[in-house]
Formats: C-alpha cells, sequence, structure tokens
C-alpha cells in the first residue's frame, strides 16, 4: 500500500513548516504528497440577499485565489523537488474538511501546524490540530 | 378615479403652497405634501366590496383565496413537507461538492431578515388592537395557509432565476412570469410580460412603501417614544432622524461598505433570538394567563366583542397583517430565495415553507400573546400607535426592555430597507435595463423615501405601504395559477425520488 501525506496549509509560517516536515517524510518514503487548504465556511453563516446572489462568483474567486497564491506555488516547487505532489482547495470547516479529505484520497498520514495566521485565527487554527487529532483515523503529526 | 388622482394632485400643491404650512415644521409640510397622494393610491389598491356590513378589500380575499387553492392542489405541502423541510434546512441533503455556494440555511435565513421585522412587532400591535385577541387565530390562519403561496413562488424563483456568465445569479416573480409564462405559448408570453413589468413596477413601489417608509416611519416613532414621547426633543425631527438612516443605507447602497450590511445580516438573528426570548420569559412568567388568552383567541376569532365588523371585522384585520408580515403571495421572498445553491428548485420551495411558519405563527404569536397576557391591549387604544402598544406590552413585564427593543426595531428596520432596496433595484433594472446611471437613480429615489417615511404619520404610510405592497399580489398570483403545473410535476418528480430513497444523504 502506498503512502500518502495530507499537509493542511494556510501562507504561514507555521504551515511551511509543516509543510516541510510533509516533504522531507514524503521524498524519504517515496510516498504521494496532498497539499490541501480549506477555506473557512459553514453553512449556517448569515449573509445579505446581495452576497447571496454574488455568492457562486465569490466561491469561484476564493478558489482560484488559494490555489493561486498558496497551493500551486508549492505543488510546483515540490514537483521541482521531484516530489510527487497534488494540490486541493475545498470550503468548510477546516478540522472536518481534513478529516474528509484524509479518507476521500486514503491518505496515511495527516500533517499540519500548530497555529496558524494570527489573532482569532490562530486561536482558531489552534484547535484545528485539537479536533483535527480527536476526529482523525489515520495518524495526525501537529508541527509546531 | 381620475377625478381623485387629479384631486389628489390638487390638494398636494395646495398644501405646498399654502403659507399656513410653511409655519409649521419640515415635518409637516412633508407629510401633508406627500398624504393626499398616498391616500389616493392606497384608496384604489384596497377597492373594496361590503361582505357582512364590513368593507372588504378584494386583494385580501385575492390572497387568502390562492393560499387555500395552493394548499389543495399541492395536498398540504405546507404539513407533509415540514420535516423534510427541516432536514434540508440542516442540511442533510447538501452536495459535499457545492462546499462554499448558498445553503438552503442561509437562503432561508436571508429571507427570513427581510421579513422578520417590523410587521411582527407593529403590525400585530394593529391587529390586535382594531381586531381584538380574536385576529390573532386568523393571524395564525393566514400564515399557515401562507406557506403553501411561499412554497409555490419561492420554487418557481429558482427554477427560472437567470445565472450570469459572470458568476451571479437573479430571480423573482419578474423572471417566472416572463419566462415561465412564455414556455406556455406565444399568447402566453404576451401576458406573462406585461405581469412581470406591472410586478416589477409594484415592486418598486413597495420598495420605496413597506420596505422603506414604513420601516423609517416605526423605527423613528420607537425612538421617540423611549427618548420620552411627545416631549422627547427628536419628536418633530422625522426629516432629521431620515437624514441619519438614509446616510447609513446611502453608504451601504450607494457607497459600497459592504461591512454595516454584513455585520447588520449577523446582529439581526442575533435580535430576532432575543426578542423571542423575552416574549417567551414573559409568557412563562404569566403561565397561569395563557389558557385565558387563548381562551381570548378563539372566542374573539368567532364571536368578538365591540370589533367593528364582528367576526368578518375581526378576521379582516388578522389576514391583513399576516399578509403584510409574511409577504406570502406577494412574490418578494421568491427574489431572497432565488440564489439557493440546488438542482432541484422545490426544495427551496419545501424550505421556504418555514418563512411564514417562522414569521407569523411562531413570532407574531408571541407578540400578540404578550399584548394580550399584560392587557396592554384595550379596544379604545389609539391603533396608530403601532410599535409603541408592543413597546409597553414588553416594559410592563421587563422595564428596561423598550431600549432592547428600540436597537432591535432599528436593526430590523434597517435590514429589511437593505433587502427591498435590492428587490426595487431588481426591478428596476429589470425594467430599465442595467446601467450605472439607472442604478444610481433609484437609489437615490430610495434614500429620499427614508426622509419621507421618517416625517410622516402612521396613518397615511402605513396605508401607503400596504398598498404598494399588496399591489405586487395581483400580478404575482395570477401568473402563480398559470405555472402551477410546473411546480407541480417539480414536486411529483421529486417527492417520488424521496420517497423512494433516490435522495443522497450526506449526514
Amino acid at each position: 500500500m502506498s503512502l500518502v501525506f495530507l499537509v493542511g496549509v494556510d501562507g504561514s509560517d507555521c504551515g511551511s513548516r509543516a509543510l516541510e516536515y510533509a516533504a522531507e517524510r514524503t521524498s524519504l518514503k517515496g510516498a504521494k504528497l496532498l497539499v490541501a487548504h480549506v477555506i473557512e465556511w459553514s453553512q449556517f453563516r448569515f449573509s445579505t440577499v446581495e452576497e447571496n446572489a454574488e455568492r457562486h462568483k465569490r466561491r469561484e474567486e476564493e478558489l482560484q485565489r488559494a490555489h493561486e497564491e498558496i497551493v500551486d506555488p508549492i505543488v510546483q516547487s515540490m514537483r521541482e523537488r521531484g516530489i510527487d505532489a497534488e494540490g486541493i482547495v475545498r470550503h468548510g470547516h477546516v478540522a472536518r474538511t481534513l478529516h474528509t479529505l484524509a479518507q476521500e484520497f486514503n491518505a496515511t498520514n495527516v500533517v499540519l501546524g500548530r497555529i496558524g495566521g494570527s489573532g482569532i485565527k490562530a486561536h482558531l487554527f489552534g484547535t484545528v490540530a485539537s479536533t483535527l487529532v480527536q476526529i482523525a483515523d489515520v495518524p495526525v503529526t501537529v508541527v509546531p | 378615479m381620475k377625478n381623485i388622482m387629479r384631486g389628489a394632485f390638487a390638494l398636494s400643491w395646495l398644501a405646498t403652497v399654502n403659507p399656513a404650512w410653511a409655519q409649521n415644521g419640515i415635518d409637516e409640510q412633508i407629510n401633508s405634501a406627500i398624504k393626499p397622494a398616498a391616500d389616493a393610491v392606497a384608496g384604489f389598491i384596497f377597492s373594496s366590496f361590503p361582505v357582512g356590513g364590513v368593507d372588504i378589500p378584494f386583494v385580501l380575499v385575492w390572497l387568502i383565496v390562492a393560499a387555500s387553492i395552493f394548499t389543495f392542489y399541492f395536498k398540504f405541502i405546507n404539513f407533509r413537507a415540514f420535516k423534510h423541510g427541516f432536514h434540508l434546512v440542516r442540511g442533510d441533503y447538501n452536495d459535499p461538492n457545492a462546499a462554499g455556494e448558498v445553503t438552503h440555511f442561509q437562503a432561508l435565513a436571508t429571507a427570513l431578515s427581510g421579513t422578520v421585522g417590523l410587521g411582527n412587532i407593529a403590525g400585530v400591535a394593529v391587529a390586535v388592537s382594531l381586531g381584538g385577541p380574536g385576529a390573532t387565530f386568523w393571524m395564525i390562519l393566514a400564515g399557515l395557509l401562507g406557506m403553501s403561496s411561499k412554497f409555490t413562488e419561492c420554487t418557481l424563483g429558482v427554477k427560472y432565476r437567470n445565472e450570469y456568465p459572470d458568476g451571479t445569479v437573479s430571480g423573482g416573480p419578474m423572471y417566472y412570469l416572463a419566462k415561465g409564462l412564455a414556455e406556455r405559448g406565444p399568447g402566453f408570453a404576451k401576458l406573462g410580460k406585461v405581469l412581470a413589468v406591472l410586478f416589477a413596477i409594484f415592486c418598486i413601489g413597495g420598495s420605496f412603501g413597506g420596505g422603506n417608509m414604513f420601516q423609517a416611519n416605526q423605527s423613528f416613532s420607537q425612538l421617540v417614544n423611549v427618548t420620552g414621547g411627545e416631549a422627547s426633543w427628536m419628536a418633530d425631527k422625522g426629516w432629521l432622524f431620515g437624514l441619519v438612516v438614509a446616510a447609513c443605507v446611502g453608504l451601504v447602497i450607494i457607497g459600497g461598505i459592504k461591512g454595516i450590511a454584513r455585520v447588520t445580516s449577523r446582529i439581526v438573528p442575533f435580535m430576532a433570538v432575543v426578542y423571542v426570548t423575552a416574549g417567551m420569559v414573559i409568557i412563562l412568567a404569566n403561565i397561569t394567563a395563557v389558557p385565558a388568552a387563548f381562551g381570548a383567541i378563539i372566542s374573539g376569532a368567532f364571536s368578538p366583542e365591540g370589533v367593528a365588523g364582528g367576526v368578518i371585522g375581526v378576521l379582516f384585520q388578522g389576514f391583513k397583517r399576516a399578509a403584510f408580515s409574511n409577504e406570502a403571495g406577494i412574490g418578494s421572498a421568491a427574489i431572497a430565495h432565488s440564489a439557493v445553491q440546488t438542482n432541484r428548485p422545490v426544495t427551496e420551495g419545501i424550505v421556504a415553507l418555514y418563512e411564514p411558519f417562522v414569521d407569523t405563527v411562531v413570532v407574531c404569536t408571541i407578540t400578540a400573546l404578550v399584548i394580550i397576557i399584560t392587557g396592554t391591549w384595550d379596544p379604545g387604544v389609539d391603533p396608530a400607535a403601532g410599535v409603541q402598544l408592543t413597546s409597553d406590552a414588553f416594559e410592563s413585564a421587563i422595564g428596561w426592555f423598550p431600549w432592547v427593543l428600540t436597537i432591535a426595531v432599528v436593526l430590523f428596520a434597517f435590514s429589511t430597507m437593505i433587502s427591498w432596496s435590492y428587490y426595487g433595484l431588481k426591478c428596476w433594472t429589470f425594467l430599465f435595463g442595467e446601467s450605472r446611471a439607472a442604478d444610481f437613480t433609484y437609489k437615490i429615489l430610495f434614500l429620499f423615501f427614508v426622509i419621507v417615511g421618517s416625517s410622516m404619520q402612521l396613518g397615511s404610510v402605513i396605508d401607503f405601504s400596504d398598498a404598494m405592497i399588496f399591489a405586487m399580489a395581483f400580478p404575482n398570483v395570477l401568473g402563480l395559477y398559470f405555472l402551477l403545473p410546473v411546480v407541480k410535476r417539480e414536486l411529483n418528480e421529486y417527492w417520488a425520488d424521496y420517497k423512494a430513497g433516490r435522495l443522497q444523504r450526506t449526514r
């Protein structure tokens, strides 16, 4: 069975450390690397009529921006290092979405940073790691 | 009719030139200039015929008959799809690949924040003071029937929405009337176009009336009320309040400051919860009075005392306020619901059942119970008091609540205005095409009516607002009758899939 490392990135330094850690393991073991970025989103968020009307357009823009600014450059540089890398961007609850992705792609290990971003987001990301540890059914590596 | 209009114009002209008026405040001037025209419009829309000694406006019969027909035609969809609607709202059937799109919950919450508002607070107070406790019964009944109207219009709103190349979506009666009827043949296409244009015109009127002037007027009246009533320094400064509100609305709709609208859209649901909780607390604290209150509601519904027009009069008040509050059959909700992500339009119709339910059956009933239980209702009270009556009812139980209510009222009014400015704008661009000039003209007019609304007296504002909003029901409901088979087909296919377990449950 082939090894698949799923790494969560958010453009922060801590996310980069998690990425570097995952990249090293991946190249050592000749595994596949999935670079995932989750855009925090809830189906229960309140919005205005106008926001709803433009939501589909915004979603496309968000996906595109996440690919262009975060995921694609990483995948590019990983491939240059000879790593079999693939990028994914999804909307959703960060921890639960990473969990779903791990199941979907048969990941054998999930790697993510302990904190990411700043302020409230940092607080949220702190709980991303702990939530994921609770719900994951594969080993989770939390990089400080 | 021509004579009435001519008279109205003559009156309004007289009102503006007569020097006697000039000595009064700015409010008085605005009021006297607009009132005759407003009254004339209201008089026409509410053309009525006498039933049992009461003049019943045709438009109300129109709405209630439609709601009843829809309820029977779809075999009590309002009850049989109720549970499934809850599962849809909870996201049990959401497509995981569509995460990030507008969910059923969001579409419903957005539509609700446009409807839950002053109709639930001020409107109910007016119904109970004019129709007695019994009006509540008819209001609830109208709410339950109205669910079927919402189901029909929201299904169509999604089915015939426009999806533009840039990724934005826009739907509503103007599109389903035009596109839906066109599918039925060339003759219908012409009718559809006429109905769509009529709807758009009335909707623009509604966005200036009930979606704007009424909101501004009632939030100002509550503000005056808590700051000392007649003696308040604000009492004659409606135009000033109007200016401030118009500035805030302007920042959002012209200035593009989305942050304000976004913050409001988050706070409004919270305020609604606070309002409902406070109502429940008062009801629970007086739990012993509840059976008597329900007794008064039931007996008042069928054998009212001291209400003009007896049973018909009570029924009229209840139906009228329910229709004004939940807007079922009016068509506005179809605009709000149409952005949802789904490939089965009927799902949004089922979700929309919850709108009149929450709005009328739950929130309006709570307001009515609080008014009845606290005894702040009495037949002699001034019906124009509107929101003040509800405020007094809450105050008698929770002394500081009027302040909270004031914040709630202002926020509800603000979010309703933002929603309606969008509905109106969509209709405006439907008529005049998309252009920056058209866009700007509408928005300036909208702001102007905010100021007018806060300067006028409730009586004429309420009549004009009602008139404009109810006028939308004529083209909308007429079109709905022709489109019923389309909805039926969608519903039957969907319901068969649902019953056979062919729908993918993702939770």
